[in-house]
C-alpha cells in the first residue's frame, strides 16, 4: 500500500492566500516577527456500553491564527471566517493586542533564529485514515467488544471507545518558512466492571493497549492482539475482585511499560520542560524541581537511567516533521547515565538559554517543541515523546521478576497525581501481582505507589532489554492558560525498582 | 473552494433546519469571543483575542427498530459550511443504529431575545486592570517578589433551534483571574484567584496586595510531618472537591453499581443520608452571580446527557438536601431506567451548610491550632467506590496558633473522599462565590461554597514542592 499523501480537502482550502494576506498586513504594521497558522482538525469519538452504541460525535475545528512580535511584545489573534478581509482584520487585532501588551512587557520577546524551510510537507506514518472508515463498521467493532467482554461471569457492565484525530496544519512566517503537514492518531479502549457478591466490592479492568500514531490498521492488523486481551480481561477482573488487599509498606517493584510511561510523563517529561523550569507555568501547571542551575549536575536517577526527547519516532503521538514555529524536529538527550543534561525548548526558550545549543554564536536554538492544539490557541513549549532507553543486552521481564524476593509487578495505568514542582507522586494501576521469591504469586488489589521523583528513579536497579520496550502514551496532556491538550508518547522497557513505598488505598480512605 | 460571506448565527440555524432532509434536526450555533493576558516573572508572556463560531447539527432518522441520531460539529460561519455539516449529520443518522435514549423531542419554546445579536468581549475589558497590573509588576520587582498569573474573559452566545419549533438563546459571560506570587529565592509561594462575569469587580492592585500579604505569612517556615490535621479548607478548595462529587454523580453508573452513589445490592443511594444534617448541595441557573443556561444543550449523548433532551428547561435542582441524597445527574432516559426524577446537569454548583455562618477569617480566629490551606492541586480519583481522591496542597499551607497565622508549613499529598468530608466537618462559614483552582480555568467556574473545617484531614505524605 502506498503511503497516504496530504488530504486534498485540506490543501484545497485558501490557507496560502490568507497567510500571504495576513503576513503582509502584519509586516505593514511594523511586526518584527509574524507567523500564520491555518489548521483543520477532524475528530470522531465513538462510545459503546453493554452492547449499544451510546455516543457518536464528529467534530471539525477549522480556523487560522496570526502571532506577532511588535514593539518587543507578543500579540495573538485568531479567527474562523476564511476571507482576505478577515485575515487582515486578525493580523491587525494581533498587532493591537501587542500594543496593549507592550506596557506590561518588561522583558522584550526574543526568538532563537532557525533555518528557513520553504514549502515543505510531511505526513505521519499510517495506512488507512480511520476517519475514512464507515462509522457503522467502527461502531460494530466497539459493540462487539462490549458483548465479548460481557460473556465473562464476573463482568456486569462493559464499555468501549474510540477517539480518532486527523490534524492538518499550514504554517508560514515572515522569514519564509512554509510547512504543510498531516497527522493521524487514534486511541481505542475498553473496560469491564463487576462486583464481588460476597463483599459488595466493585472494581474494573481495562485494556492496556496504547494510543498510537497509526491508522485503522491498528484495530484490524497485528499491531495489538485485541482478541487475546478481550478474552483475558474478564478473567483478570474475576481474579482482581477476590484478590487480597495489599499490606502497606516497602516493596520492590517491577513496572511494565504500560504503567511506567505515565510515571515518565509526569516526573520526567513535564519536569524537563524549560518553560516550567523558568517559571512560565508557575500559575497553572507548575514549575520544576529540575531548575536550570541543576543542568549537568542533578543526579536524576541511577546510572542505568538514560532518557531522550524525540519528535521523530514512527507512530509517536508527538511525532511531526516541523513544529508550530517552523523548526525541524529532533532527537536529543535529556538524562544521560542518570544525570540531567537537557531540556525541551521552543524558540523563545532557546533564545533565553543559547548555551544549550552548544554554539558560539550566542543565539541559541530550539529543539522543536512548539505546539498549539488548535488555531485558537497560541503555540507554547509542549512535550516531545520523552522515552527511557532500554539496556541493549538487557534482561527480559521474567528475568527482572526473578531478581525480586518480595515485591509487586505493576501493569497498566489508572490513577495519577504529582505535585506542582514534580517531586511527590502517587500512581495506581490496572493489575498488581505479588512477587514471591522471583515468581508471580497471584493478584493484589488496593495498591498505590507513592514516591519522590529522584528517590524513585534513583532506586531503579535495572532496565529491561529492547525486547521489553513499548511505546505508550496519552491523548490528554494538559498545559497552559487558556488550557491546551496535546497527545504524547513515552517509550520504556520493563524496569526494576527497589524499596518503593506502597499504600493501601482502603486504609487511606479510612474505611 | 468558494467561501461565502459570514452569516448571522440565527441565519445559520434557519439554514441548517431547512437544509436537513432527516426526520428531525437540531442546530446549535455557538458564537464566542475571548481575550486573555498571561504573565510570569513580572512581565507579560502570552496573550490573545480569539473569535469563533461553532455549529453542531444533530439529525434524527427513523431506522429499523427505532430512531437513530447523527451528531456533527464544526467551525462554520457560512451557509455552505453549515450545509456540509447538515449533510454529514443526516447521513450519520440514516446509517446509525437505534438510539437507546430515544424520546419525544422538546418542542415550541422561543426565547424573547432570540433575534438579538451575539454578545462579545475584547481586549478592552482589561483597560483598567492592565495599567494596574503594569504598576504591580514594578512594585513586585522593587520588593523582590515575582508575579505569575492569568486573566481570561469569554462571552459566548448559544442559539439552539429545532425542526420542532425550539428557538432558544443563551448568553454566557465567563471570566476568571488568578495570580501566584513567589519570593525571588523561590522558597515561598502564594496564590489568589476568583471568578467574575465582566472584570468590573477585579482590581489588579488588590490582587497583588493579597499575594504580598500571604507571602509575608510564609516568612516563618514550620516543617510538619505527614498525619491528620485540624484543617480549614477555603472556599476554593471546597469547590474543587464538590465539583468532583458533582461530576461523579451520574445516575446511570450509580444505578449500575459503579460509583460512591451506588447502593450495595443494586440501585442508587437516593433517599440515604450521605452527609451531615444541614448539608445542602444544589444547582440553580438563576443563582445570583452564577447565572447559567436555563435549558439543556447537548451536542451528543452519553451517560449524563441526551440529545433528545435538548431544550429541556432547567431549574433549581437539589442534589443533597439536609444531608440526604436527593438527586443524581439524569437524562430522561436514565430517569426512566432508575425510576427517579429527571434532573439534568446544570452549569453551576452551590454548597450550603445549615448552621454555616461568618467568614473564613472568623474560623481562623476561632482555631487554637490547625492548618489553613490555600488551594488543592492535581486531584484524581483513586477509588470510585468511596470516591477516594488524591491531590496536593499548593501555594500556602498556613499554620494557625491561638487564632493567628504564625507561619507556613511544607506542602502535603492528601488522600480524602469529598463524601466523607461532608460527614466529618466540624465547622463551616457562610457560602460565598468561589473559584476552583483545579477545575475553574477550563471546565467549571461557577461555584459558591463555604470554608469547611475538617478535624482530621489526611495528609498522606510530605511534598517538597513549593
Amino acid at each position: 500500500m502506498s503511503a497516504p499523501g496530504l488530504d486534498p480537502t485540506f490543501t484545497d482550502l485558501p490557507h496560502r492566500r490568507l497567510g500571504d494576506v495576513a503576513l503582509a498586513r502584519a509586516q505593514e504594521l511594523g511586526a518584527t516577527h509574524a507567523d500564520f497558522r491555518f489548521e483543520r482538525n477532524r475528530f470522531q469519538y465513538l462510545g459503546a456500553r453493554d452492547g449499544v452504541l451510546q455516543t457518536a460525535s464528529d467534530a471539525e475545528d477549522l480556523g487560522f491564527a496570526v502571532r506577532v512580535v511588535h514593539g518587543g511584545a507578543w500579540g495573538f489573534a485568531s479567527g474562523v471566517v476564511l476571507t482576505d478581509e478577515e485575515a487582515r482584520r486578525v493580523a491587525e487585532t494581533a498587532v493591537s493586542v501587542a500594543k496593549v501588551a507592550a506596557a506590561m512587557t518588561t522583558t522584550p520577546v526574543g526568538l532563537a533564529p532557525e533555518p528557513v524551510y520553504d514549502d515543505v510537507t510531511w505526513v505521519s506514518a499510517y495506512d488507512i485514515n480511520p476517519l475514512d472508515v464507515p462509522t457503522r463498521e467502527k461502531a460494530a467493532l466497539l459493540v462487539d467488544w462490549t458483548e465479548r467482554l460481557r460473556t465473562g461471569k464476573a463482568v456486569a457492565h462493559a464499555t468501549s471507545f474510540l477517539h480518532q484525530v486527523q490534524e492538518n496544519k499550514y504554517y508560514a512566517d515572515l522569514a519564509g518558512t512554509r510547512t504543510t503537514q498531516q497527522r493521524v492518531r487514534l486511541q481505542p479502549g475498553f473496560e469491564a466492571t463487576g462486583a464481588d457478591e460476597q463483599t459488595g466490592t466493585f472494581d474494573s479492568m481495562a485494556s492496556i493497549a496504547p494510543p498510537v500514531g497509526r491508522g485503522w490498521e491498528y484495530l484490524t492488523g497485528s499491531h495489538w492482539d485485541w482478541d487475546s486481551e478481550l478474552a483475558e480481561v474478564p478473567e483478570l477482573l474475576a481474579e482482581k475482585l477476590v484478590a487480597p488487599s495489599v499490606e502497606a509498606g516497602s516493596y520492590d517493584l517491577v513496572v511494565h511499560p504500560s504503567n511506567l510511561w505515565l510515571t515518565i510523563h509526569e516526573s520526567i517529561g513535564h519536569a524537563t520542560e524549560l518553560d516550567r523550569a523558568l517559571g512560565y507555568e508557575a500559575n497553572y501547571a507548575g514549575t520544576s524541581f529540575a531548575t536550570y542551575d541543576k543542568l549537568g549536575v542533578l543526579q536524576y536517577g541511577s546510572p542505568v537511567m538514560n532518557v531522550q526527547g524525540d519528535r521523530r519516532i514512527a507512530h509517536g503521538l508527538a511525532t511531526v516533521g516541523y513544529d508550530d514555529e517552523g523548526v525541524e524536529t529532533q532527537t536529543w538527550d535529556i538524562v544521560r547515565d542518570g544525570v540531567l543534561v537537557g531540556y525541551q525548548l521552543d524558540r523563545a526558550m532557546g533564545h533565553l538559554k543559547p548555551e544549550l545549543a552548544g554554539l558560539d554564536s550566542g543565539q541559541g536554538r530550539s529543539n522543536g517543541c512548539a505546539y498549539a492544539d488548535s488555531s485558537g490557541h497560541i503555540p507554547i513549549q509542549r512535550m516531545a515523546n520523552v522515552s527511557l532507553l532500554p539496556e541493549p543486552d538487557g534482561p527480559s521481564t521474567e528475568e527482572l521478576i526473578s531478581r525480586v524476593e518480595r515485591g509487586i509487578y505493576v501493569v497498566g495505568d489508572k490513577s495519577w497525581s504529582i505535585d506542582m514542582q514534580r517531586f511527590n507522586f502517587q500512581f495506581t494501576g490496572q493489575r498488581f501481582y505479588t512477587i514471591t521469591d522471583g515468581q508471580l504469586d497471584g493478584m493484589l488489589r488496593d495498591v498505590a505507589y507513592q514516591a519522590t521523583t529522584t528517590d524513585f528513579w534513583g532506586s531503579m536497579e535495572a532496565v529491561g532489554g529492547p525486547q521489553t520496550w513499548e511505546l505508550h502514551g496519552a491523548f490528554n496532556c494538559g498545559k497552559a492558560q487558556p488550557g491546551q491538550v496535546a497527545a504524547v508518547s513515552h517509550g520504556c522497557p520493563t524496569s526494576l525498582f527497589r524499596g518503593v513505598n506502597i499504600l493501601n488505598t482502603i486504609d487511606e480512605a479510612g474505611h | 473552494m468558494t467561501i461565502s460571506l459570514r452569516s448571522t448565527a440565527q441565519h445559520l440555524v434557519e439554514h441548517a433546519l431547512s437544509a436537513s432532509t432527516a426526520d428531525d434536526c437540531i442546530a446549535i450555533v455557538r458564537d464566542a469571543t475571548s481575550a486573555n493576558l498571561r504573565w510570569a516573572n513580572n512581565t507579560l508572556t502570552t496573550n490573545g483575542v480569539m473569535t469563533g463560531m461553532s455549529v453542531t447539527i444533530v439529525s434524527f432518522a427513523s431506522v429499523d427498530g427505532g430512531v437513530a441520531t447523527g451528531s456533527v460539529s464544526g467551525s462554520a460561519s457560512t451557509a455552505e459550511q453549515v450545509t456540509a455539516l447538515v449533510e454529514a449529520a443526516d447521513a450519520a443518522a440514516r446509517a446509525g443504529s437505534p438510539a437507546e435514549d430515544a424520546g419525544e423531542l422538546i418542542a415550541d419554546v422561543t426565547s424573547a431575545d432570540w433575534a438579538d445579536a451575539p454578545a462579545t468581549t475584547d481586549i478592552g475589558v482589561y483597560e483598567s486592570f492592565a495599567s494596574a497590573l503594569g504598576d504591580a509588576f514594578g512594585q513586585a520587582q522593587a520588593e523582590d517578589r515575582l508575579l505569575y498569573g492569568f486573566v481570561n474573559h469569554e462571552v459566548s452566545t448559544t442559539y439552539l433551534g429545532s425542526t420542532r419549533g425550539l428557538r432558544l438563546r443563551h448568553v454566557q459571560p465567563t471570566g476568571h483571574y488568578a495570580c501566584t506570587g513567589k519570593d525571588t529565592s523561590l522558597t515561598r509561594s502564594a496564590w489568589t484567584g476568583g471568578a467574575t462575569r465582566d472584570f468590573s469587580d477585579v482590581d489588579a492592585a488588590t490582587m497583588a496586595a493579597t499575594v504580598a500579604q500571604r507571602l509575608s505569612w510564609a516568612e516563618r517556615r514550620i516543617d510538619l510531618p505527614a498525619g491528620r490535621y485540624d484543617t480549614i479548607l477555603p472556599p476554593s478548595a471546597v469547590a474543587d472537591l464538590m465539583i468532583d462529587a458533582y461530576w461523579g454523580a451520574g445516575a446511570r453508573v450509580a444505578h449500575e453499581g459503579e460509583s460512591v452513589y451506588s447502593r450495595r445490592g443494586g440501585g442508587t443511594r437516593i433517599g440515604e443520608k450521605i452527609g451531615a444534617p444541614g448539608v445542602s448541595l444544589f444547582s440553580d441557573p438563576t443563582y445570583a452571580g452564577l447565572e447559567c443556561a436555563h435549558f439543556v444543550i447537548a451536542g451528543a449523548s452519553d451517560n449524563t446527557e441526551s440529545v433528545f433532551d435538548n431544550g429541556l428547561a432547567l431549574g433549581r435542582t437539589d442534589w443533597i438536601r439536609d444531608g440526604m441524597l436527593t438527586g443524581l445527574l439524569q437524562t430522561r432516559h436514565s430517569a426512566g431506567m432508575t425510576g427517579q426524577s429527571v434532573t439534568p446537569m446544570v452549569d453551576n454548583l452551590v454548597l450550603e451548610i445549615g448552621d454555616g455562618a461568618g467568614t473564613m477569617e472568623e474560623m481562623i480566629a476561632g482555631t487554637q491550632r490547625g492548618l489553613l490551606l490555600t488551594c488543592l492541586w492535581y486531584i484524581r480519583e483513586v477509588d470510585p467506590q468511596t470516591m477516594l481522591l488524591t491531590g496536593l496542597t499548593r501555594d500556602g499551607v498556613y499554620v494557625i496558633e491561638d487564632g493567628e497565622i504564625v507561619g507556613a508549613a511544607n506542602n502535603f499529598r492528601w488522600n480524602e473522599s469529598p463524601i466523607d468530608l461532608l460527614n466529618r466537618f466540624s465547622g463551616a462559614s457562610a457560602s460565598v462565590p468561589s473559584f476552583s483552582r483545579e477545575w475553574g480555568d477550563d471546565y467549571f467556574s461557577r461555584t459558591a461554597t463555604p470554608a469547611l473545617r475538617i478535624p482530621d484531614f489526611n495528609m498522606s505524605s510530605v511534598s517538597q514542592g513549593v
